[in-house]
């Protein structure tokens, strides 16, 4: 275990104790018709499209980028899909259809990072702004609700496990093994800590970025259907609200600095289920639900400050760089 | 004589592991132009920062006027008359010429700041130097000349007693540099004392009436421009004596150079350098011999598409080559190890692995790693060649000590077999054992068959590594040496020749 | 239009810019439409409008440091639920109003020192305070609360008539005084023309001995303060308190600012640009719902491609310099 993930670990086990000690039998698990159920199976699934969105962000985040749009490319992507069902069409050409788009919006995004050279903050704008507009678009304004038993899996379908969850870990490992098994971790890293020296090494930064963006813009579609899928409906107003945010936290609380470079894709992954799980506690100690972002505001500022370099440099004048 | 306005007595200042400056004395009269020179690293710009309170010197005190202060910051500083001109412009490109002059210290009426009056007198100030510019206009209207002549308006405008110039004419052309000076020489005139930094001799023997000479956070003495000749200067700032050090060992196997393998022509780029012809062969090792400043980085830097050329082309093996970025250079055979090893070099939270297949990696593409098995055989094999410690692959590359990280760099470039090596100041700031292990590699390399192009602030290494010597002076290349018996005098005397009496000759 | 470029700096250029295309929507309107172009349709611009103008205002001051700050609409929305909930349990008026302003200026301070002192990305802070802020109105009450004090319904019911029977609101006063207040500050003061040094380059300002710290905090604390400003007004406007208020508004300011011709990388911009901006929104909003037939959606979509506008411009102006 590396030190940095130390922090995230510790918080999860909290938040875990305080859920055993007001509700002993929350850790507990039970079988019905092939389907396992508890409040952790609850917590997984719920967390399910933070994690997906999450993971691909961590990449872009890695690359000293940021993507504010994913929330309404999710949304897109639920449009898309339930307006082509509703109008009688198969859900997997929808979703193929809805994917597609999403990724020609990662290239858009891509395109005003890499070649354009807008910061990404503010390119990424743009499309979260007009994205929801081009979401009530396609469904004209209205909550377009299907009724698609294969559309239903997605979001809500069970494989012993919540095939959402199934879906996000999948996500995770394949994303995993990819960047680690082929050199694009390695690249995504060295433009993100030293995009002069690695232009100088010869990488094709520009690649490189363009590929984030498509990749975090999937993952979103993905996670719109998967948000979509759980209620039968696509909401192109609510859909995906926020989520852009709670995904740039757990980035942020998993140890991956906004400032690019080294990124943790265990940290984002903890980090997703420390969001997912401070609601769930939230919810279980009978506070309203709402107030949940309280304390979400301080766990993000606690673990800041604790990553502050300015911090840490007061409280150990001398420690060594740690090693991974 | 009058007192010195600054006197600097015994100042040292450390760093972690480092004595930047050591017991320096430093004097500065008013209404005289005193040089400060020396190479990199020599201490010029710590001095300048212990004067102006960035450092604090752990012994030694700083005179004002007679006075002992010690500054907590330039602000401080200023307001006791100390006024900087950097070399990069410290001024706010997105406001008026006026505002950049006058900012912090506005005439105001009634808690308003009062433009009427800040446009007039910034004018004042503007006249008063003579530059005729509209304090109105937007900073950023301007080229870089002007903003550098406004910052020093900016000097003035808080009654200077003392303007520290540090290199501001290193991106100034000849007309730009000439107005800049006949403002000096007012302000000069004035009784102002000025701190010069430059790099550039003509420069200096123009405008200074004094020099000090710093090498290796020491002085070496002070002068008057008049009683040091620069043959003196140069040889003060490097270090040596001439005829003393012609006894050094020559590579044995120098002048085995083969065919043509690079050949630029008329290769140039505004500001940076002015158009060359280089050719370079295969074996053979060209040196790149200049002071700081005198456009040794710029040229090997369009060499390798780093930066992009105004003029001229590139050929290899005789063939035109579009050099767009470093991937067409790299494509074409050529590497680039850059002077700045932090900025431009290492990616510093990568492992030693990681940063040693990097350029390797990046030609292959993504998809395509390094297999894991052929990484570790190359990390095993140029660890153990180049002799770099910490031998942990998984070190992070930041954790490395300055000499060892430049032998990592090196060795990037070396698992890509490169065909032309271009090493910018590859023994700066590492230690002597180092040091010798890499001008042994590159003379093995040589023998090999691989080109490589030298550069280093150090002449006698220059010298003993190359076959031939191409001497750069004020951004042009203005001789090329060789022959077996090339000395490190006939650099210098190149080095330091007055333009106009050009002695272009050739030893051979 | 090179006639133009050689009398006016590039800096005026995106707010001139604006400027134009506020003239030209609201031209395509008054043409297309009977009853567009009179003075009250402008008038209810500014009356539908005016707490984001005071919004964009503070938001001015953070962009043009190079900052950015998430919270406004967070803030907004606990500023009407403290004011509700305030005046429900019998405050006055007279008691209520600085208690808003200085809860507001206090979480600005609270982000500003953790940007300054902590080195952490405004980004990151003000997300959080967006959450906080947000939080905390849910914890007052979940449920939305009505304003029945009878000086707040009187403020927000009174108008004002001005020549020619066109009325306005006591918020419209407000917020153009607050962009005259602005506008004095900005350019007037030596804190405002470090904002600008701030923006342009933080390290030429300290090098310049410029008090950049008390800058970088004092424009969150103007941001906070603003923003509990216009969520008097937006209070006023719903005469309601509620948590989910002014949902996403934080985005319409930063839209607006942009619009209004500033650069977010810091440095350039002028709050008179800001409030063009909102006005630019505001009438895309208005001729939207003249049509009729469009819907409410293609104004997100027409801000999203004006941004856009903006920035690719901006990119052109900075390259060429």
């Amino acid at each position: 275990m590396s030190r940095r993930l130390l922090w995230p670990v510790l918080a999860l086990v909290a938040l875990l104790l305080v859920n055993v000690f007001v509700t002993p039998s929350f850790l507990s698990l039970r079988m019905q018709d092939g389907h396992l159920f508890g409040s952790l199976v609850d917590i997984l699934r719920n967390g399910a499209p933070t994690l997906l969105i999450a993971l691909g962000m961590t990449l872009v985040i890695a690359t000293r980028g940021i993507d504010l749009s994913v929330g309404a490319v999710a949304a897109i992507a639920g449009a898309v899909t339930c307006t082509h069902i509703a109008a009688g069409g198969d859900p997997f050409s929808g979703m193929a259809i809805a994917l597609a788009l999403c990724a020609l919006m990662g290239l858009w995004n891509g395109f005003l990072v890499s070649v354009v050279g807008v910061q990404p903050i503010i390119a990424t704008l743009v499309l979260m702004t007009a994205g929801r507009g081009i979401a009530m678009l396609i469904t004209e304004g209205q909550i377009i609700t299907v009724d698609n038993p294969a559309y239903r899996q997605i979001g809500a379908g069970f494989l012993v496990l919540p095939i959402a969850i199934l879906i996000s870990v999948a996500a995770l490992v394949g994303v995993a093994l990819v960047t680690r098994r082929t050199a694009l971790g390695l690249l995504i890293e060295s433009v993100g800590v030293n995009p002069e020296a690695s232009r100088l090494a010869g990488v094709r930064s520009r690649t490189i970025i363009w590929t984030v963006y498509v990749f975090v813009a999937l993952c979103s579609g993905v996670a719109g259907l998967m948000i979509s899928s759980n209620v039968s409906a696509a909401d192109a107003n609510n859909a995906g609200l926020w989520i852009e945010m709670d995904a740039i936290l757990a980035v942020v609380i998993g140890g991956t600095s906004l400032a690019g470079g080294r990124y943790s894709l265990t940290g984002t992954l903890l980090g997703a289920l420390i969001i997912q799980t401070l609601t769930t506690t939230v919810y279980t100690i009978g506070v309203p639900p709402e107030v949940t972002l309280v304390f979400k505001a301080v766990v993000v500022l606690a673990v800041c400050l604790l990553q502050a370099p300015a911090l840490s440099r007061a409280l150990a004048p001398r420690r060594k760089v740690v090693l991974p | 004589m009058t007192e010195p306005v600054v006197d600097i007595r015994g100042i040292s200042v450390e760093f972690p592991g480092v004595k930047a400056l050591q017991e320096v004395d430093f004097r500065l009269f008013p209404g005289e132009v005193h040089a400060l020179m020396g190479e990199n690293g020599a201490g010029k710009s710590t001095l300048i920062k212990a004067l102006t309170g960035v450092h604090r010197p752990v012994a030694g005190e700083v005179l004002l006027g007679g006075e002992r202060v010690a500054f907590a910051g330039p602000a401080q500083a200023q307001d006791a008359g100390i006024s900087t001109v950097y070399q990069e412009v410290a001024l706010c490109a997105n406001l008026t010429v006026a505002e950049n002059i006058l900012l912090g210290r506005e005439p105001r009426r009634f808690g308003a700041i009062n433009g009427r009056a800040m446009r007039a007198r910034a004018a004042e100030l503007l006249a008063r130097i003579g530059l005729r510019v509209d304090p109105r206009s937007t900073l950023a209207s301007h080229p870089i000349a002007i903003r550098q002549l406004v910052a020093i308006a900016r000097a003035v405008a808080i009654d200077a007693r003392v303007l520290v110039l540090d290199e501001p004419t290193s991106s100034l052309d000849a007309d730009e540099v000439a107005e800049l000076f006949r403002i000096v020489r007012v302000l000069r005139d004035e009784g102002v004392a000025v701190l010069f930094v430059s790099h550039f001799l003509d420069q200096v023997y123009e405008i200074a009436d004094r020099m000090t000479v710093l090498r290796n956070g020491r002085v070496v003495g002070e002068w008057t421009t008049a009683e040091l000749g620069r043959l003196e200067l140069v040889q003060a700032m490097l270090g040596r004596e001439l005829g003393v050090l012609d006894e050094l060992e020559h590579r044995p196997d120098k002048g085995r150079a083969g065919e043509p393998l690079l050949v630029a022509e008329q290769l140039g780029r505004k500001g940076a350098i002015a158009p060359f012809d280089l050719t370079i062969r295969r074996g053979e090792v060209v040196g790149l011999a200049g002071l700081l400043g005198s456009g040794r980085t710029e040229l090997a830097r369009l060499l390798y598409g780093a930066d992009k050329a105004d003029t001229g082309r590139v050929l290899v093996d005789g063939e035109p080559l579009k050099l767009r970025g470093p991937r067409a250079a790299i494509e074409a055979g050529i590497a680039f190890s850059s002077e700045d090893r932090k900025g431009e070099g290492l990616v510093a939270d990568l492992s030693v692995r990681d940063n040693l297949i990097l350029a390797m990696q990046a030609a292959r593409g993504w998809a395509r790693p390094v297999p894991r098995k052929q990484a570790d055989e190359l990390v095993a094999k140029y660890l153990k060649m180049l002799d770099i410690r910490p031998a942990d692959p998984d070190a992070l590359a930041g954790n490395l000590s300055g000499g060892n990280q430049q032998k990592l760099l090196l060795a990037r470039w070396l698992v890509t077999r490169p065909r032309l090596l271009v090493l910018d100041e590859p023994t700066r700031g590492i230690d002597v054992g180092a040091k010798a292990q890499i001008q042994k590699l590159v003379a093995e390399l040589a023998a090999d068959g691989m080109a490589v192009l030298f550069i280093s602030a150090e002449l006698e290494e220059v010298v003993r590594v190359s076959d031939r010597v191409v001497v750069l002076r004020d951004r042009r290349v203005v001789a090329e040496l060789s022959g077996v018996d090339l000395g490190v005098d006939d650099v210098v005397e190149l080095i330091a020749a007055t333009p106009g009496a050009e002695p272009e000759k050739v030893a051979s | 239009m090179t006639a133009l470029t050689a009398r006016a700096p590039s800096r005026f250029l995106p707010v001139i810019a604006t400027f134009v295309v506020f003239v030209a929507t609201f031209g395509v309107g008054s043409l297309r439409y009977e009853g567009f172009a009179t003075g009250q349709v402008v008038a209810n611009l500014f009356i539908d409008n005016a707490f984001l103008i005071v919004l964009a205002v503070g938001m001015t001051f953070v962009i043009l440091t190079g900052g950015i700050d998430l919270s406004v609409g967070s803030v907004v929305a606990l500023s009407t639920m403290i004011a509700a909930a305030a005046l429900r349990a019998g405050w006055p008026a007279w008691l209520v109003v600085p208690a808003v302003l200085a809860t507001g200026s206090a979480l600005g301070l609270l982000m500003g020192v953790v940007i300054h002192r902590f080195q952490v990305q405004p980004f990151i802070v003000t997300l959080a305070g967006m959450f906080l802020a947000r939080g905390l109105c849910f914890v007052i009450s979940v449920e939305s609360v009505s304003i029945k004090d009878p000086t707040f319904r009187a403020l927000a019911t009174g108008t004002l008539e001005l020549p020619g029977g066109v009325t306005i609101t006591h918020t419209v006063v407000i917020a153009l005084v607050a962009v005259a207040v602005a506008a004095y500050v900005l350019h007037l003061t030596r804190f405002g023309r470090t904002v600008y040094a701030v923006g342009g380059s933080e390290s030429s300002a300290r090098l310049m001995g410029l008090r950049t710290g008390r800058v970088k905090v004092g424009v969150y604390v103007i941001s906070g303060f603003c923003s509990a400003l216009a969520g008097l007004l937006f209070s006023l406007y719903m005469l309601s308190g509620y948590g989910l208020h002014a949902v996403g508004m934080e985005l319409d300011a930063i839209a607006a600012v942009v619009v209004g011709g500033s650069l977010l990388s810091g440095g350039v911009g002028f709050v008179v640009g800001s409030v063009a901006g909102v006005l630019v929104l505001g009438t895309i909003q208005t001729l939207i719902s003249f049509q009729g037939t469009l819907s409410s959606w293609w104004t997100k979509i027409v801000i999203g491609v004006l941004l856009l506008a903006f920035i690719v411009l901006q990119r052109l102006i900075v390259r060429r310099s």
